[in-house]
Order: structure tokens, then C-alpha cells, then sequence
């Protein structure tokens, strides 16, 4: 990482970290006709965007640093959002429709008897908060596990992580699955006690989100700034040579993938109280590459440029689809050719002229004798 | 009271009567043609009395003897048309044009002055609805027997019976005469009362239909019966058809995969050619799928209704034309640029895909579109306990016409020949002469046209929409690498065990838990044989 | 092992021991019964024609092809064709390869961070503190290889010879028991091809060498024994000059 990039860095935490107070102060101790009033569906939006970013930080920490391009983080951002809904629906108890102590409507309504296992806990908070990053940290762990061993790069791998959210796509839409069908889990009523359509309930998860956003940040830097940072770099640039060096990639790649994916994970847990809704078409392949997009759009590599393009992208497609509601997708189609065409290095990148002589890009094998399956 | 007396006394002089009625009817069955005349008569008499178990009665014996009259008689009689005059003795029915006919002989009665009607409660009406029924057991039509004969093996009502022995034992269609047999097999089954003979001779019956239904009423016999005779013939009979019903499952089970496989190899065939060639993964793939079905539906559109039934011959040009024009620019306008970076071009090529899809969605809308099949691809045929639907058999049909052009383009003509080189070794081939920069767009355009074709046969199948091609990239991918890389064959091996293994554990363990089992099967495989079942090996084509 | 095997003299005595090697890729045979014995502390020159097998015979070494059949063991003890190229590596084989293959958008100094003998594992690299004992050999080794004023630069901007020895450097970090070094003076010019046979002279002092070279000057320079590979076997070995007196070696490479 360059000093130049840490600098940018730094900045960007700064204004997280001011954000994370004034848009607090703004949105609950100025009046509703003030003009510095943030309004709460304000309040709200900007933190929907936060969680993105989080999960873009987290696809750039393997993408951009291991060359793994994740189109399961999407799942892993979902999955930690259904833990989250899980925890909220078991909140709601009997204010719900059918006013079940135990049972979440849903189950009633498919005249369930008994709340399944994997329901079990998920009315304790902390249970649930070890869920949202347990979950999606163990499926990376096994899926990883057996990718990477198998020595699954490139396309191949970005197909298969594809194929894996399309599965948990399918699977979560079955109602017998257990985790409210096609409907997903909503009508959530409060968090640790909180009414969530409070304004101060939108503020605080706000902030939070803001706060997680600041140390995923940090954490994805000190890995990338560590010698375990700089090798994993190096398999990013060229595997084979790492292995004749004695270093066991795949442990290196599957570390990665795993913090990564729970990173995925706190993003989606945050995410799912400020939308009040999961369902399973968060699993959605598209959802999956367009993080990647946003990853590419703001720099591949430098994490805080992943950030920044998610949240960009984002503000585009909210103002896009309020005002040429048609036309947002050919923005965004329009988006990944002209990026990948002409903006290989994303915003950062035009912004970053680089110092000395020009380093090949990353996705050129470094390697004559690069023995992984990318053709 | 009076009247209740009355009617507990004609209760029991009904089934009296109803028991002599039933020897009547069985001795009357076996009376020549010579004795039906007069059987008309007794049974026309009957409505004279104007009592409920009398007319009952009538409207049995109307059912089983089967004269010519008797459609009329009973519609006429649930309309409340029937009518009678006690003292000619005469029974009668107006007709819908208000006059009066003789039920007998179907002469005009010019003065009804002494008519009465026949009374008709629902139980009579139920009646006559049976009857009904099992007249048209008796109708001329053999298709027509058939299909009532199939409807009381449905039901199983008892009540039929007499009028389906009755038919049997004059029945010449031979396939009437089973389904009839049938019929009465699946009455015995139901009772609890029937025969140790008539329960062997029923199992008899069934085992010859050898399906589920027959299994199951197979197993109430069995359930019903003491007789250890019986059950033996139950037993061996069931075994008998279990073992048919499983080799036609897995028989089924097999086209079903078929079907499927021809479909992933259809959509997978082209994803290998640009995949072999380039190495470059195209995601809009799926979308090329999408415009052949939609230029199925153009063409399904324009054509005039004296062509509809060709209309096949003009989609599947068109389709390829477009789909492979398209492929050619996105070749040329994005993909070319970025042939050492596999991963952007996926991205890239998915935005190309959404834009394709939002294209067609603002051209076509975003709904479903119908494309109809042709004559020769509607309906289906049966082999054996085989369903085998047109539509997938000439699917099947295309992917092999498909996939044998293909080899032949690729073995026989210079392109394929250049190609082949290309994929093999893309440095040794520029330095041979070979325009490799050529050789990718024509493998482009041939890819994509091929995709388009798929899109034709998919149309077919499936709903044309804007997303159709979405559904089918993830698996064509896995198809091609599980197959291998630029190998024909693996691509056809390859669609055909994920057809056949997916539609085989789908029964088993659900289709999106099969999903994950082919999942791992192939991430296991790809550790195995990295590059494919027929992949080359050596040096040359990892440097 | 079997205990017989055990008893055997050359293999106890051996770093390195092929023995009847073979790999075919799709029915062509690339080594066909290659046998070779190192000892420890050799150093040893392979020459031999394209397409001698010089390159797999690499590969089976290091773990990245698996023979068909026959036997490759290491140090006496390792059975090479079971173990994967990590763990290969772990056991003190280090891998030059043809082509200069250096990290090329890290710094030279960090390229030699991440080839210093240290623990390898995730947890170690990443909570591991800097180390003088590590500065120190990366100091030594960028003095050897002349690096020293490129420590900070990028590898990928660095030319091919500095990147030849920025590599050869890199194996010197590792620290090997036995280095296989391909090609090393590929398109060299003649002063740094001398100055990279007195560095690998230097390097077989402390350190067990195989090196494949095409380049007779340079083979000449090193002054070792050379083995003679043609079609997947060993032709002929001895010392250079001994060697190119063998007709067969002379046939073989003027095709006479």
C-alpha cells in the first residue's frame, strides 16, 4: 500500500468517524424544517449504503489482494442478514399477527408445531451475533477448503462460488426450508429493546454501521500491511512460485476468504434492520457481481477506493431509479464494460498516478509456468 | 302417521322387488335378441305404477338391456318429461319441441289428455345418472365405451356392473373389452363381498395393466381378502408389477435426464466453443439463448397462418443469424480488448448481458411471451409405461443435429481445422500463419449462433422472457467444465451426466440438495482432472 | 521402504535419488527411466537437448508432476513423489525457474521477506514481528547479489538480469539444502554470465546444486560434473570434456 493510498485512507476514516456523530446529532436534535434536519428515510439510506461499502471492502480484500474473485459474497452478506432477522423475529413474540410467544408468524401460518433446531438460541442477542459471523465464516471455511485445495482458480472458481449462490438462492425461496419462504422474515418490531422505526433507533444503527465500516477498514489494512498481507499478494500475482517457495497457498487464500466473508456477514446483519426486510432475493447472483462492480468502479486493491465505489455506485442507482426508472440497468450494464474497459484501476486508480515506472497489472500472470487451471 | 306407514311397507316391497328384478336381469342376459322386445315391455310397465322402487327398478333394467330408446326414456325422465297413461297402459315422453312421443315405439301421440307425469325424486335422479353412464358402456362408438369403461375404473361404482357384463359379454373391440375388464376388476377390488374367483380373476385383470393403479388395487385386495390362494396370486402379482412400475420409473427417470441433457448441451455446446477457443468465460452466453427465443417468437409473430406449422424453418436461421451477429460484436467491441484478463471479461460480459436483457425487456416488455409449438411438436406418445412429449423428443433430435454439424464443421472444414489449432495453442497457431484475431470472431459468431439455436428449442419448452437465458448460464458452465475444454465429446458427456444424475438424485434427495451434491461432485472433480474429462495433458498447454 | 531398500548404500548416502523415473503426458513419453544420484554437497550441471526432459525432471522433483512410475527420494528419507510442492519446498528444495519469476509489483526487499527461511504459516506471517536475524540475511543476500541500491524498488520494474539474480537471490533466502537452478544466464550478457557462475561456485560451497544450462561456456566455467539427458534418460556423464568426447553425446547434439 502506498503512503499516497494510507492517506486517502486516513481522510476517509476521519469523515466515517465525524459522520458517525453529526448525522446523529443532525437527524434527532434539529427540527424537521431545519435546513441541516436529516431527515430518518435519510438517515436510513446512508447507512444502507455504509453496509455496502463494508461488503465491498471485504470482496476487495480477496479480489483485490488474492485475485479471487468471490461472486458468493453476496450469500455471505445475506447470510449474516438472515441471522440478524432471525434474532428480530424472534423479538417480535406476541405482537405478531398470530401473537405466538415462540412462533414466528410464518411458522404458524404453516401450522409448524414446534420451532425448528436452527431457530433454537436466536432469541439471545449475543447467540445471534456469533451466528451472523459464524455462518457465513463456516461455509467459506468448507467451501474454501475444498476450492482451494483442489486448486479451483480464476474463472473457474468465480463460477463455482456463482453456482453455490444460486443453490442457497433456490434453497432459501423452498418453504419447508424453514426460513419463511419466498416472504423472508420481516415486520420487525425492535432491536435489544429499540422500536426500530424510531429515529434514534435509525441514527444508532447508523453510527454502528459506520463504526463497523471503520474497523473492517482497519483490520483489511493491517492484513494487507502484514508479511501474511504481502504473501498473500504474492499468490495473487503468481501461485505457483509461492508454492516452490514452501508456502501453503491454500491456507493462505482460505484465511482470506474467511475473514472476508464474515466481514460479508456483519455487513449483512447490519444491513437487514435498516432495510426491515431479508428474503431470499438477497442470494441473487446479480447481487453478487454488482458488489464486484462497485469494487471495480472505485479501485481493485485499495479498499478504501472499494468503499467509495460503493457507495457512488449506489447513490447513481437510488437517484437512477427514481428518475429514469428504464434506463438504470443499461446504466449499470454500461457500467461494467466501460469500467473494465477503460478504468481498469477504478477511480483511485486515475487518482493514484503511479510513482514510478508502470507495474504490470495484477491479472496478467506474472508467471510463464503458472500451472492453476485459468487457461 | 299414515304416509310414513306407507312408505316404510314400500321400502320393503322394493327390495323385495329389487332382488326378484336382479334374477329377472340375469336370466334376461341370457336371453336371445328375440326376448329383448318383450324385456322393454315388463320393463316399460313398471313406470306405470308411478312408485318410487318400480321406476328404480325400470331404470336399472333400462341401464343393463340397453334398447335404443333408452337415452331418450332417461333424459326425459330426470326433466320430468316421462309420462304415462294408466289407463291405455302407455308410457310416453314429450319431446323438447313439446310433443308427446311413444316411449315404445316412438309414435306420435296426438291427443295426451291422459298423460301423467312420472314422479321423480333425487334418489331416482341419481339413478338415472348412473344409468346414463353405463348406457354409454353400451354406445356405439368403442372409443366412447372406452373411455366410460375408464371412467367406472375410476369411480368404481358398484352399481355399474351389471351394465359392464353386460356389455363384456357382448363386446368385439378387443381394446373395449379390456378396459371393460378392467372396469369390473377395479369394482371387485373395492367390494368387500366379491368372490375368491372373481378376486383371482381380477388380479388376473390388473397384473395385465401392470401400473400404479393397478398396484394399488392390487394391495386392497390383498388388504380385503383371507383366502390364502388369493393372497398368493396377490403377492406374485404385485411383485410382478413392481418390478415393471421400477423399470419404467428408471426408464422415465432416464428420458426425463435425457431431455434435460439435451437441453444443457444445446445451451452449453456453443459456451464450449467460445470458452475452448478463447478462454474467455461469457456470461451474456445466456442472452444469445434468449434472442434465438425471442426470434422464435418474432417469426411465430410475422409468419402468416398458412406457414405457422413451418415456422421452425425460419426461426432456426434467423435465431442463429442474430444471436451469432450479436456474439460478433460483442467480440469485437469488449472482449477482444480484454483476452489477458478472464476475470474482467466476466464482468464485462455481464454488463453486456443486462443490457441485453433490459433491451429486450423495453422492445418486447417484460412479460412472458408464448411461443406455440408446431403440430408435429405438440402431444405425446406412450411406450410401454414410457411418456415420451413431442416437443422433448425433437429437442433431443436438435441437439444431435446440432452437435454432429458442430464436429463436422470442426473436423472437416479449414476453419474448424485453424480452430482447433487456436485452442490448442494460440501462440503456435499466430505463429503458423493462422489470423487467430479472425479465427476468434468467426468462433464467436459460431458459439453465439449456436446458443440462438438452443433459444429456438427452448422457446419450445420453456417461457420466453427477458431472464430466460439467466437460468440456463451456471449450468451450461458446469457443463463445459466438467466436460473439458474445447472437446466436443466432453461437452455432450458432460451435459449428458448432469441431465441424467440431476433428474436421478432429484426424486432422491430434492432437486436443489442434487444441486449441491453435483456441485461438490464437480469441485471434486476439477481437483482430479483440472481441466476436464478429455482434456489434453502436457506441457504445452499449461505454459 | 522396504528394509531391503533401506540397506541401500547409494540411497542412504544420497541427497538426491531418482531412480527408473518415468512420465508420459497423453502417450508421449517424457523421462523414460531416468536415474540420477546426488550427493550431498554436489553440484551438478544438466545438459541436453530441447525436449531431453530436463524441465520435468524439474517438475518431478519439486512436486509439480507426479512420476508414472519409479522412485524419487530425498535426503534418504523423503519419498518425493508423495509429498506436494509446499511441502517439498519445506524440506529444503529450492526452484529456479527458466523464466525469471520474481513477485513483480513487490519491492525487491519484500520479494526476499517472502522467500527468508521463517515460518510459513498464516497465523505466523501475520503476527509475526520483524526479525534483525531476517534484516540481516536480507542485507548479506542483497550485497551478494549486487541488489543492494534496488532494495526498494518495484521487481517488476527491475531488468532481466537484475531479476535473474534478484531470484537467484531469493533462493539463497530460502536457505535450501538443494537448489535446482533452469537456465540461469538465459539471455545474459557475457560479464553478468561470468558473474553468475562465480556466484553459484559460491553458492556450492555451502549448498547441493543442479543446474540445466544450455550454454557450454558457462557449463565450462562452473567446472562440475555434467550429466547428459537425450529422450527422457541419462545418455552419458562424467566431466565436460569427458562427455563431449562421447560419440554418442557428439550424434545426439550434431545429429551425425
Amino acid at each position: 500500500m502506498s503512503p499516497q493510498l494510507d492517506r486517502i485512507g486516513l481522510v476517509f476514516v476521519v469523515l466515517l468517524a465525524l459522520a458517525a456523530v453529526v448525522v446523529p446529532v443532525l437527524a434527532l436534535a434539529t427540527p424537521a424544517d431545519s435546513p441541516f434536519n436529516i431527515p430518518p428515510y435519510l438517515v436510513q439510506l446512508l447507512g444502507k449504503y455504509l453496509c455496502y461499502a463494508i461488503l465491498a471492502v471485504a470482496l476487495d480484500l480477496v479480489w483485490g489482494y488474492c485475485g479471487i474473485l468471490s461472486l458468493g459474497h453476496g450469500a455471505f452478506f445475506a447470510l449474516g442478514g438472515y441471522a440478524m432477522g432471525m434474532y428480530l423475529m424472534r423479538q417480535i413474540g406476541t405482537r405478531g399477527v398470530y401473537a405466538n410467544p415462540i412462533l414466528p408468524d410464518f411458522m404458524v401460518f404453516l401450522n409448524w408445531k414446534a420451532l425448528p433446531v436452527a431457530w433454537w438460541g436466536f432469541d439471545s442477542f449475543p447467540y445471534a451475533m456469533l451466528m451472523v459471523a459464524l455462518v457465513p465464516g463456516l461455509l467459506a471455511l468448507a467451501f474454501g477448503w475444498f476450492a482451494f485445495r483442489s486448486r479451483v482458480t480464476g474463472v473457474y472458481l468465480s463460477i463455482i462460488t456463482q453456482a453455490m449462490t444460486f443453490a442457497l438462492f433456490k434453497e432459501f425461496f423452498r418453504n419447508d426450508f424453514g426460513f419463511g419462504g419466498n416472504n423472508g422474515l420481516t415486520d420487525f418490531k425492535d432491536l435489544l429493546g429499540f422500536p426500530l422505526q424510531s429515529s434514534a433507533a435509525k441514527a444508532a444503527l447508523f453510527s454502528a454501521s459506520a463504526i463497523a465500516l471503520i474497523l473492517a477498514y482497519g483490520a483489511a489494512r493491517l492484513i494487507i500491511g502484514s508479511k501474511y498481507g504481502k504473501a498473500l499478494t504474492a499468490v495473487r500475482d503468481a501461485e505457483s512460485r509461492m508454492r516452490f517457495l514452501g508456502y501453503r497457498v491454500e491456507n493462505l487464500k482460505l484465511f482470506a476468504f474467511v475473514v472476508s466473508a464474515v466481514m460479508a456477514g456483519i455487513a449483512g446483519a447490519l444491513y437487514v434492520p435498516q432495510v426491515g426486510i431479508i428474503n431470499p432475493s438477497e442470494f441473487a447472483p446479480a447481487n453478487s457481481i454488482e458488489a464486484a462492480i462497485w469494487v471495480a468502479v472505485g479501485g481493485r486493491g485499495t479498499l478504501v477506493g472499494a468503499a467509495i465505489g460503493a457507495i457512488s455506485v449506489n447513490f447513481a442507482k437510488t437517484w437512477f431509479t427514481g428518475a429514469f426508472p428504464e434506463f438504470w440497468l443499461y446504466g449499470l450494464g454500461a457500467l461494467f464494460v466501460l469500467v473494465t474497459l477503460f478504468l481498469p484501476k477504478g477511480l483511485l486508480g486515475l487518482l493514484l498516478r503511479p510513482r514510478r515506472e508502470r507495474a504490470p497489472t495484477p491479472e496478467t500472470p506474472a508467471l510463464a509456468i503458472e500451472e492453476g487451471a485459468d487457461p | 302417521m299414515p304416509h310414513r306407514a306407507r312408505l316404510l311397507l314400500i321400502v320393503r316391497r322394493g327390495a323385495l322387488a329389487l332382488a326378484t328384478s336382479l334374477l329377472i336381469t340375469l336370466s334376461g342376459l341370457m336371453a336371445s335378441g328375440a326376448a329383448r322386445a318383450d324385456a322393454l315391455d315388463d320393463t316399460l310397465a313398471r313406470f306405470l305404477a308411478d312408485k318410487f322402487p318400480e321406476s328404480e327398478q325400470a331404470i336399472g333394467e333400462l341401464a343393463a338391456e340397453a334398447p335404443p330408446q333408452a337415452a331418450a326414456i332417461l333424459e326425459a325422465m330426470s326433466e320430468n318429461r316421462l309420462l304415462f297413461d294408466p289407463a291405455d297402459r302407455i308410457v310416453a315422453y314429450r319431446n323438447a319441441s313439446g310433443a308427446v312421443l311413444n316411449a315404445r315405439t316412438g309414435e306420435t301421440i296426438a291427443d295426451a289428455s291422459g298423460f301423467r307425469k312420472v314422479r321423480v325424486n333425487n334418489a331416482l335422479r341419481r339413478a338415472i345418472e348412473g344409468a346414463t353412464g353405463s348406457l354409454t358402456l353400451a354406445g356405439s362408438d368403442p372409443e366412447k365405451r372406452i373411455a366410460a369403461a375408464e371412467d367406472v375404473f375410476k369411480s368404481r361404482d358398484a352399481k355399474a356392473a351389471p351394465a359392464l357384463k353386460a356389455q363384456l359379454a357382448r363386446e368385439s373391440d378387443a381394446r373395449a373389452a379390456t378396459a371393460l375388464k378392467l372396469a369390473l376388476a377395479a369394482i371387485v377390488a373395492a367390494s368387500d363381498e366379491a368372490s375368491a374367483a372373481d378376486r383371482l380373476s381380477a388380479i388376473e385383470t390388473l397384473r395385465g395393466r401392470g401400473d400404479q393403479d393397478a398396484e394399488n388395487l392390487i394391495d386392497a385386495i390383498d388388504e380385503k381378502t383371507a383366502d390364502p390362494e388369493v393372497k398368493a396370486a396377490a403377492d406374485s402379482a404385485l411383485a410382478s408389477i413392481r418390478t415393471r412400475l421400477m423399470f419404467w420409473g428408471a426408464a422415465q427417470d432416464l428420458w426425463y435426464g435425457l431431455s434435460a441433457s439435451s437441453v444443457l448441451l444445446l445451451a452449453a455446446i456453443g459456451l464450449a466453443i467460445t470458452f475452448g477457443v478463447m478462454g474467455v468465460i461469457n456470461m451474456a452466453h445466456g442472452e444469445m439463448v434468449m434472442l434465438g427465443a425471442y426470434a422464435t417468437y418474432v417469426v411465430q409473430l410475422l409468419l402468416p397462418p398458412s406457414l405457422q406449422s413451418w415456422s421452425l424453418a425460419f426461426a432456426i436461421p434467423l435465431a442463429f443469424i442474430v444471436a451469432a451477429l450479436v456474439g460478433v460484436a460483442i467480440e469485437r467491441l469488449v472482449i477482444r480488448y480484454l483476452y489477458s484478463r478472464p476475470l474482467e471479461t466476466l464482468l464485462a460480459t455481464w454488463g453486456v448481458s443486462l443490457i441485453l436483457q433490459q433491451a429486450v425487456r423495453s422492445l418486447f416488455g417484460a412479460n412472458n411471451r408464448q411461443v406455440t409449438n408446431p403440430p408435429f411438436m405438440s402431444g405425446s406418445v406412450h411406450v410401454g409405461g414410457l411418456d415420451i412429449t413431442a416437443n422433448r423428443f425433437w429437442i433431443i433430435v436438435l441437439a444431435i443435429v446440432v452437435f454432429v454439424a458442430l464436429q463436422l464443421v470442426l473436423r472437416a472444414t479449414s476453419f474448424g481445422l485453424q480452430m482447433r489449432a487456436v485452442t490448442q495453442n494460440r501462440r503456435m497457431a499466430a505463429a503458423m500463419g493462422i489470423s487467430t484475431a479472425k479465427i476468434d470472431m468467426l468462433a464467436f459468431a459460431l458459439g453465439s449462433g449456436v446458443a440462438g439455436v438452443a433459444g429456438v428449442a427452448l422457446s419450445q419448452i420453456d417461457n420466453v422472457s427477458p431472464n430466460l437465458g439467466q437460468g440456463y448460464i451456471i449450468d451450461s458452465f458446469m457443463v463445459v467444465v466438467f466436460g473439458g475444454v474445447g472437446n466436443l465429446w466432453g461437452t455432450a458427456l458432460g451435459a449428458l451426466m448432469i441431465g441424467v444424475a440431476n433428474k436421478i438424485l432429484e426424486p432422491v434427495i430434492g432437486a436443489v440438495q442434487g444441486q449441491i451434491v453435483l456441485l461438490v461432485v464437480i469441485i471434486l472433480f476439477i481437483q482430479r482432472r483440472p481441466r476436464g474429462m478429455f482434456a489434453l495433458k502436457g506441457r504445452a498447454v499449461e505454459a | 521402504m522396504t528394509l531391503a531398500e533401506s540397506h541401500n548404500p547409494t540411497l542412504t548416502h544420497s541427497l538426491l535419488y531418482l531412480d527408473g523415473i518415468s512420465v508420459s503426458f497423453d502417450g508421449y513419453k517424457a523421462l523414460r527411466g531416468l536415474s540420477l544420484v546426488l550427493a550431498p554437497g554436489e553440484m551438478r550441471a544438466i545438459i541436453g537437448p530441447n525436449g531431453a526432459g530436463k524441465t520435468t525432471m524439474m517438475d518431478v522433483i519439486t512436486g509439480k508432476t507426479k512420476p508414472d512410475e519409479g522412485e524419487a527420494m530425498f535426503d534418504g528419507r523423503f519419498d518425493l513423489t508423495k509429498l506436494d510442492e509446499a511441502e517439498i519446498a519445506g524440506l529444503g528444495i529450492g526452484r529456479k525457474f527458466q523464466k525469471p519469476t520474481v513477485f513483480e509489483n513487490h519491492t525487491v526487499e519484500d520479494n526476499l521477506l517472502l522467500a527468508t527461511k521463517a515460518p510459513r504459516g498464516v497465523f505466523a506471517t501475520l503476527f509475526g514481528r520483524d526479525d534483525k536475524g531476517v534484516r540481516r540475511t536480507i542485507d548479506r543476500i542483497l550485497a551478494t547479489t549486487r541488489l543492494g541500491g534496488l532494495r526498494a524498488r518495484v521487481a517488476g520494474s527491475l531488468s532481466h538480469g537484475q531479476k535473474q539474480w534478484l531470484e537467484i537471490g531469493m533462493l539463497l533466502a530460502q536457505d535450501p539444502k538443494l537448489l535446482l537452478v533452469d537456465e540461469p544466464v538465459a539471455g545474459m550478457t557475457d560479464a553478468e554470465t561470468a558473474a553468475t557462475a562465480e556466484l553459484l561456485r559460491e553458492i556450492a560451497r555451502d549448498h547441493s546444486v543442479v543446474v540445466v544450462e544450455h550454454d557450454m561456456t558457462f557449463v565450462r566455467e562452473l567446472g562440475v560434473k555434467v550429466t547428459v539427458l537425450h529422450e527422457g534418460a541419462v545418455l552419458a556423464d562424467g566431466s565436460l570434456d569427458q562427455v563431449s568426447a562421447d560419440p554418442r553425446v557428439i550424434e545426439v547434439y550434431l545429429g551425425r
